[in-house]
């Protein structure tokens, strides 16, 4: 039966998409680690590799959203289906224009910044991979989604304190003011990519209740 | 050419059971846009009238409910006011009961031609709008809790489950319909068997149609005209209007909806268990929209959703409304039909309290001294009977009835060279046609002398003792004779 075969496809093609946005978060992290590395090689492979991955996470999410569609499929969650691919993909979006903003402005990030950049990588990452398993729990197991958004806040907020305390610590330092507001910007391009996580975590809060009525 | 004028109002209540009667099979399906209308429709028409002419058109065929309705401009009447009626509901988009129209409106026959009305018919409906959705509220349930179970249990992928519980819907909805078709023909059709104008035929050379199927075929084309044109208004009441449902329990409906109809009203079931020396559920009459409205109520309390209390006042009076409306738009039909158009609505029914019947009655143990002033008289309609004898005898009510039912007389003859056609789709055993061989060409002044002379030569003419397993048999032969006597009637030929 076609539909059968349709529904298969559906699955693989979700589990792939959000695959997809998890090593966009790992990437994005990857990045920001070999810039602040000065790895040049290794910075451009992950613009490369989080480009790539940005352009197959639109095209799983369009073919996704014209399945569901043309097949008329769960109805009653489509469009918070299509509300929670659409906001996965925004993190994908945001980490590659981050990491792009690095690859075309060439911040200049002095060593004693380096920490503070990682670590909030880091929980930017870790709210994206977070919030992925909550993602995946939406199509299975929506006690699992409970279970986990809080981390997905953790992270979140963690990002939040991380960004605070460096750009605290950058207006702080002698450098010059365009400078410190340079990387002001880097800073909150990269505690964006969290926000966008808590977005995706937000809805499928309200999802997750949506699918227990 | 009459018979095809008279056939049209059991085509329309046909559609307009149809129009209705197809939400509560796919209504929650529909409403829950799991399935789409089209798919539904044509799902619904394909399964209906595979089970109106493969089931509906059985060996246990029988008149249907208007069987008791004596002569043919009676029963168009009747079925037109059922139809009306249900067909009235259907604009209202309020899923009623298309039996409880037509037992109505068999009522206002009734009350037409002063024919006693059993009081079971009256006890039986509103036993269905009470205990009917309580049933089905409580089967809906409990069957959710454990699909709900279930569920958590083995947690399918959200599109697995959708897939899983579209196929439900409309494997639920195939079934409901085939059961839909066979159950409800012999009520849009049934009556009009004796007087059918197919011929049987042979397919392809190889495939017998009967003429019965290609009436009960017309009838169930019928039902699913109504399906198409017509069922989309009352699918959107059972499907959202009343409350809103999420797919899963849209299924859990229609299973509930059938459960309830397969415990309670099944009395294969009933047959199966008892004969196996378990113990059965006790038959009530049950309707499948008012067991689907009743599940609907049941889950969404259940779950704390929101019902439409406007909505659901709407349909309680549709069902109060239903049979008092199609007894008011028959006995009104019945009175214009005599009346304006000259059609004979009823065959005359005469009483006559001969020797026989005193002979009889005595064997059965009814004796009173007050009945001796009805013997040899020709009484007047069952009502004034049942009146007089009710003030002059120390009868009950089902005594009187007894005694009304001996008293029927008129002529009954089996000339089996002319039916024979008619009685190839009975399902008749050898040894009920070598019974009827026996009694052929004889002229019997009432019905259960007939019955009598056919029991006496064979034991398949004879009912059994009343018991759950001899219920089917019995039921079966009372089908087969109440079609035999009306074959056999010869003073109500001329009405036809």
């Amino acid at each position: 039966m076609p539909l059968f075969k349709s529904s298969r496809g559906l699955e693989t093609q979700i589990d792939e998409f959000l695959d997809t946005v998890a090593e966009g978060g790992l990437v994005f992290k990857e990045g920001v680690k070999a810039y602040l590395g000065g790895e040049a090689g290794e910075f451009e492979a992950a613009i490369s590799r989080i480009d790539l991955l940005e352009s197959n996470a639109d095209k799983l999410s369009k073919g996704v959203e014209t399945d569901l569609y043309r097949l008329s499929l769960i109805p009653e969650h489509r469009g918070d289906v299509l509300g929670l691919l659409e906001n996965s993909d925004n993190i994908i979006d945001t980490a590659k224009t981050s990491l792009l903003q690095f690859s075309v402005e060439h911040p200049d990030i002095p060593e004693e910044f380096h920490h503070g950049f990682l670590k909030l990588a880091d929980a930017s990452a870790a709210a994206v991979e977070a919030v992925i398993i909550c993602a995946r729990a939406f199509f299975r197991d929506t006690d699992v989604i409970s279970d986990n958004l809080y981390k997905v806040h953790h992270y979140e907020k963690e990002a939040d304190t991380i960004s605070d305390t460096l750009k605290r610590s950058l207006f702080d330092s002698d450098l010059e003011l365009a400078h410190k507001i340079h990387l002001r910007y880097f800073a909150l391009n990269v505690e964006k990519v969290s926000d966008k996580a808590e977005e995706v975590a937000d809805r499928l809060a309200i999802y997750a209740i949506k699918r227990n009525i | 050419m009459e018979i095809l004028l008279f056939l049209s109002s059991g085509l329309f209540l046909g559609w307009s059971l149809g129009a209705n009667d197809a939400a509560n099979v796919f209504g929650t399906a529909v409403g829950t846009r799991m399935v789409k209308f089209r798919t539904a429709a044509i799902v619904c028409s394909v399964f209906i009238i595979l089970g109106a002419t493969i089931s509906g058109a059985g060996a246990a065929h029988t008149l249907g409910k208007l069987g008791s309705v004596n002569a043919l401009a009676g029963a168009f009447t009747v079925a037109l006011a059922s139809a009306l009626t249900t067909f009235w509901m259907t604009r209202l988009k309020i899923p009623v009961s298309t039996s409880q129209a037509i037992v109505g409106a068999i009522i206002g026959w009734n009350f037409y031609s002063a024919s006693l009305t059993d009081a079971s018919s009256l006890t039986k409906i509103v036993i269905t709008w009470v205990a009917c959705p309580l049933l089905s509220a409580g089967i809906a349930v409990g069957l959710f809790i454990l699909v709900r179970l279930f569920l958590r249990l083995t947690k399918p992928h959200l599109l697995r489950l959708d897939l899983g519980t579209r196929l439900g819907l409309l494997v639920a909805g195939a079934f409901g319909s085939y059961s839909l078709g066979a159950n409800n023909i012999a009520n849009v059709m049934g009556v009009f068997v004796p007087d059918n104008p197919f011929q049987d035929f042979t397919a392809l050379g190889v495939i017998q149609v009967t003429a019965v199927q290609q009436l009960f075929f017309l009838g169930a084309v019928a039902i699913s005209v109504g399906v198409f044109t017509y069922s989309e208004r009352v699918m959107k009441t059972v499907g959202g209007g009343l409350a809103r449902i999420s797919p899963v329990p849209a299924l859990v409906i229609v299973m509930a909806q059938s459960l309830t109809l397969f415990l309670f009203a099944s009395e294969s079931l009933e047959f199966w268990l008892a004969s196996h020396g378990l113990p059965t559920f006790p038959l009530v009459p049950v309707s499948s929209s008012q067991a689907v409205v009743g599940a609907i109520i049941g889950i969404s309390l259940f779950k704390g959703i929101g019902i439409r209390y406007r909505v659901m006042s709407e349909i309680s009076l549709g069902w109060l409304a239903t049979p008092v409306l199609a007894g008011v738009i028959s006995f009104l039909m019945l009175f214009v039909m005599d009346n304006v158009f000259d059609q004979q609505v009823k065959a005359d029914v005469r009483f006559r309290l001969d020797d026989a019947v005193v002979a009889e009655l005595e064997t059965r143990g009814i004796t009173d001294p007050g009945l001796a002033d009805f013997v040899g008289q020709d009484l007047g309609s069952a009502v004034r009977v049942m009146r007089d004898m009710r003030r002059a005898t120390d009868l009950s009510k089902d005594d009187i009835a007894d005694v009304l039912e001996l008293a029927v007389t008129g002529a009954w003859e089996l000339r089996l060279g002319e039916v024979l056609e008619d009685l190839r789709d009975m399902g008749l055993t050898a040894q009920q046609m070598d019974g009827l061989q026996a009694v052929d060409g004889i002229r019997f002044d009432h019905a259960w002398q007939f019955q009598q002379a056919l029991a006496t030569t064979s034991p398949h003419w004879q009912m059994r003792a009343e018991s759950v397993t001899n219920k089917k048999w019995n039921k079966t032969l009372k089908n087969q004779l109440s079609v035999l006597l009306r074959l056999s009637r010869m003073d109500h030929r001329s009405g036809h």
